[in-house]
């Protein structure tokens, strides 16, 4: 286990500090996207399909139009030719892609479908005249379902004649059949994933300002990465991109699928330039559970090669996926990003793989916290079938596959390389935190009494901070402002992640200032620099990094100026608490805020050749991937007469290298794994056979509550990155690990019953039909 | 749709306006009289981010009708503590327990533990994650949270034999 190396001067990075957004946030001063109001602001809503797949034959707007304060309504026909180019395009090679137009023209493919814009001078206006709006539909033969996708007869686009949106496959390896031939056992076993919904507690919302004069459009939005919105409202607007701003202020929550802009939100835009007046949109929540980007939905069969011993010999993996009808990244991600994280924290030589993503009339998938963490349920789910098939413990299992530091640095069978990871650490320090023996014999006795307890581990490697395309880089400009305060700009977008708390953590530390006196200005293109925004786990590691790389340049520049003014070597000086002195003479200082002030002020005082201003910018191009590793262990109970499931106890064991603020980085595991029990228990965002979705409520599509999510504990192993300042992401580990793990437990405390579990969710009516199912076979 | 004249007092404040009668109290709340602390989270009762104070009883605003609040005293999040003064304890403990990130339904957690609070002044966790099970979370787990509430009703007991 490797010991942090801190900075002997840090007093903020790894301390729990108390967040700067919160008193603004626990006084109801935040500014979400629905608090924004501009003067003569309108309204949008939308008028969406009832059907998943049918022929729009006519659209009536008279008795909509006649509603008074209704400004304008426009169908697809109307509004889709102001876009300058489709609003995304994901077509290759072998990849179809349907044209994706703000709205339908023509038909409809999914239920929520948005037919037209509705615009008025208030929300309730809008909604009265978008009940008017005639709509006659011929309906379609609807393509639902993942696994009657490739095989049916309807087609989910007008224009693509087939429902495969992408299909891939390892080449034939002579030596991975080898493999499984000298096999001691052969398993195979297909897992099963349904479809989730991200459900931010803020839905989908825009405010769109066209400003005449200035021939420019403001956006407000509720985003992830406000650079690149304006780089996507430039484009499909087809303005320069000079002529976009966009600002996001405080986000009512991400998780993926505010990442990217959709066609609702383009819709807007696009209808606010037409009419020269700002126009807001907040969809509700009906809409965002039919309508806003789904997730999972997706299978993975798995045929795993052991030896005696239970150690693995060969894998190989084939996933599908639906993506819905438009999706809002490439149909083939879901499913080449799970089949190439698969192996995971596990030694195994040989590897194979297949990879197939289906088109269907629902609504789109797009990214959600480990849009590929099908592998983690999937193999972790294994691993236990394997271990109770050959008869080994499942953490002896785990134990002797899973890679040990004398292994590093190792490299994946799909070209993935570790180096600083420390997965047989979390392991065990998991194991231990939640008493595995002591449990056995605990499970022993309530097994003999009739009640079925039982424990899921889940161990997986996080790739975090993955650093290619728009995401690549992260910026931060530091400028000690004339009175010695820090505003800190960065390209981040913070919505939910203590951003404001976090960076300002790291700056502080850097210039030696009380963290009081340094604020973090983000999330609008017209202040900060090019950015990636949050997502992927970056934040940390890429935003942290140059955060730290900024502030230390900056740092030299304070000590060179100071240096010259109390005629000392910078390198003899030192900056505390707002304070700059020559060590080991503590009559020699001169105050942080003098040196600021004469930098701007009194250039006369400048060593030669020095620019005025305290001012300091650094990009940062972080390595492909930074790895964090985890496991997960929970422990259940089920009541075999109502099939529910309670969670007892819940460890995480995490190694996301330095941490800047324990207390963040806590709350980012916590949050993703009460994602999880909602994923393995509770969510289910099913449609029937027609495509007509049913849980477009919270009373239908269910989330965790204070009483279904347990008190987690945390053990953290610290192993730095080789990034600047060691940081690895841990935002997206929680909810990749917690669906296995439950799942595993489940499948545990059932197993005396010989009930096998692979799919979710592990809801009362589903516990109780694999039961009797299992007492019948 | 004709309105109707209603008078309304939040946070110590009388707010006077004419309101269609379909317009729900949390629209009111937020439209009319511009306090967005109030969030709007599902508008069908279930996720609670829209939990006020009408006399003193937490209430779902998504759920009433701007028209049937005439009369009554509201506190919103923005009124729990003076403006500029100390936070409530609740607040506070929201803020050393990271019972917030996002802080979409943090209003209505916040008001809800000021009611359960004032009903349960001394919770043991089971009550706690009870009362609290109507308000829906989606980035803390509730871990930040239920100790949020615990802390609270620790700083009241001090304030009290302080």
């Amino acid at each position: 286990m490797s010991t942090v190396e801190k900075p002997s001067a840090a007093r903020f990075v790894g301390a729990r500090v108390q967040r700067r957004e919160d008193p603004r946030l626990l006084s109801g001063h935040g500014q979400y996207i629905d608090d924004v109001r501009l003067p003569g602001m309108l309204h949008a809503t939308f008028v969406r399909s009832p059907l998943a797949r049918a022929r729009i034959v006519a659209i009536d707007l008279e008795h909509a139009l006649a509603v008074p304060g209704v400004v304008a309504i426009w169908d697809g026909s109307a509004l889709n030719g102001d876009a300058a180019t489709p609003l995304w395009d994901w077509a290759g090679e072998g990849t179809p892609f349907p044209e994706v137009r703000a709205l339908a023209e023509g038909d409809v493919r999914f239920a929520g479908d948005p037919v037209a814009i509705v615009i008025a001078r208030d929300r309730y206006v809008a909604e009265d005249a978008a009940e008017l709006v005639d709509v006659e539909y011929e309906p379609l033969q609807a393509v639902v379902g993942r696994e009657l996708a490739e095989a049916s007869t309807g087609r989910a686009h007008d224009g693509i004649d087939t429902n495969v949106a992408w299909s891939a496959a390892s080449p034939t390896d002579p030596a991975l059949e080898a493999a499984f031939a000298a096999s001691a056992h052969v398993i195979t076993e297909t897992f099963r994933q349904q479809r989730h919904v991200n459900v931010p507690m803020e839905p989908r919302g825009l405010v769109a300002h066209w400003e005449r004069g200035a021939e420019q459009l403001t956006v407000y939005a509720s985003s992830q990465n406000p650079h690149q919105d304006r780089e996507y409202f430039a484009r499909v607007m087809g303005l320069p991109e000079h002529h976009v701003r966009v600002i996001m202020r405080d986000v009512g929550g991400g998780f993926g699928q505010k990442i990217f802009r959709t066609r609702e939100e383009t819709a807007v835009a696009l209808a606010s330039r037409r009419l020269g007046r700002p126009v807001k949109w907040i969809e509700d929540r009906q809409e965002n559970l039919m309508a806003a980007n789904h997730a999972r939905d997706e299978q993975m069969t798995l045929r795993v090669g052991v030896d005696a011993d239970g150690v693995i010999t060969a894998i190989h993996a084939s996933h599908l996926a639906d993506v819905g009808a438009y999706p809002l990244m490439p149909a083939m991600m879901p499913g080449f990003m799970a089949l190439e994280v698969l192996p995971g924290p596990y030694r195994f030589a040989r590897y194979g793989w297949a990879g197939k993503s289906v088109f269907t009339n629902t609504s789109g998938i797009s990214a959600y916290r480990g849009p590929w963490m099908m592998e983690t349920v999937a193999r972790e789910i294994m691993m236990d079938v394997v271990a109770r098939e050959i008869g080994v413990d499942p953490a002896e299992i785990r134990r002797r596959n899973v890679i040990q530091t004398e292994d590093l640095p190792y490299t994946t069978p799909t070209g993935r390389e570790y180096d600083r990871i420390s997965p047989a650490q979390t392991l065990e320090a998991a194991l231990e935190e939640i008493g595995y023996e002591r449990f056995r014999e605990e499970q022993a006795r309530a097994r003999a009494e009739g009640r079925y307890l039982g424990l899921g581990i889940s161990t997986y490697i996080e790739p975090t901070a993955g650093a290619q395309g728009p995401t690549g880089i992260e910026a931060a400009t530091v400028r000690v402002e004339p009175s010695g305060k820090v505003n800190v700009l960065m390209g981040t977008g913070s919505h939910g992640h203590s951003l404001e708390t976090t960076m300002v953590q790291v700056v502080a530390d850097q210039l030696g200032v009380p963290i009081e006196d340094v604020r973090l200005l983000q999330g609008d293109t017209a202040v900060s620099p090019y950015g990636g925004g949050t997502a992927g786990s970056r934040s940390a590691v890429i935003a942290g990094g140059v955060a730290r790389i900024s502030a230390i340049k900056l740092r030299e520049k304070v000590l060179e100026l100071a240096g010259h003014l109390l005629e000392a070597a910078a390198a003899d000086l030192e900056i505390e608490d707002g304070t700059i002195t020559v060590k080991g003479s503590p009559g020699s200082s001169i105050a942080f805020a003098d040196v600021a002030r004469i930098a701007y002020y009194d250039p006369s005082r400048l060593p030669e050749g020095m620019e005025p201003g305290l001012e300091s910018t650094s990009r940062y191009s972080a390595p492909p991937a930074t790895y964090a590793n985890s496991t997960q262990v929970c422990t259940c109970e089920v009541d075999v007469a109502t099939g529910e499931v309670r969670l007892l106890d819940y460890v995480v064991g995490e190694d996301c290298g330095v941490m800047i603020n324990p207390m963040v980085v806590e709350g980012q595991i916590a949050g993703g794994v009460a994602q999880g029990i909602g994923g393995a228990l509770l969510e289910h965002l099913a449609y029937d056979e027609t495509g007509n979705p049913l849980a477009i409520t919270f009373k239908d599509y269910l989330l965790p509550t204070t009483e279904d999510v347990p008190d987690i504990r945390y053990v953290h192993v610290e192993t730095p990155s080789n990034t600047p300042g060691g940081h690895k992401g841990v935002g997206e580990g929680g909810a990749i690990g917690a669906p296995a793990a439950i799942v595993n437990a489940v499948a545990d405390a059932l197993a005396p019953l010989g009930v096998r579990v692979t799919s979710q969710p592990l809801s009362p009516d589903r516990v109780l039909a694999m039961i009797d199912d299992a007492r019948s076979a | 749709m004709s309105k109707q004249l209603i008078s309304v007092r939040i946070n110590d404040e009388l707010f006077e306006g004419e309101v269609e009668p379909r317009k729900t109290l949390a629209d009111f709340i937020r439209e009319d009289c511009t306090l967005t602390g109030t969030h709007l989270a599902c508008e069908h009762g279930v996720c609670g981010a829209c939990t006020i104070l009408l006399d003193g009883e937490a209430v779902r605003s998504c759920l009433m009708f701007a028209v049937q609040a005439d009369g009554a005293s509201l506190t919103t999040l923005e009124g729990l503590a003076p403006e500029g003064g100390p936070m409530t304890p609740v607040q506070q403990g929201f803020m050393e327990h990271h019972g917030l990130q996002c802080g979409f339904c943090t209003p209505g957690f916040v008001i809800s533990a000021h009611a359960f609070l004032r009903d349960h002044p001394d919770p043991t966790e089971e009550e706690i994650r009870e009362g609290l099970s109507g308000n829906l979370c989606r980035c803390t787990g509730y871990q930040g949270i239920v100790r949020a509430v615990q802390r609270a009703a620790e700083i009241t007991r001090e304030d009290v034999t302080a």
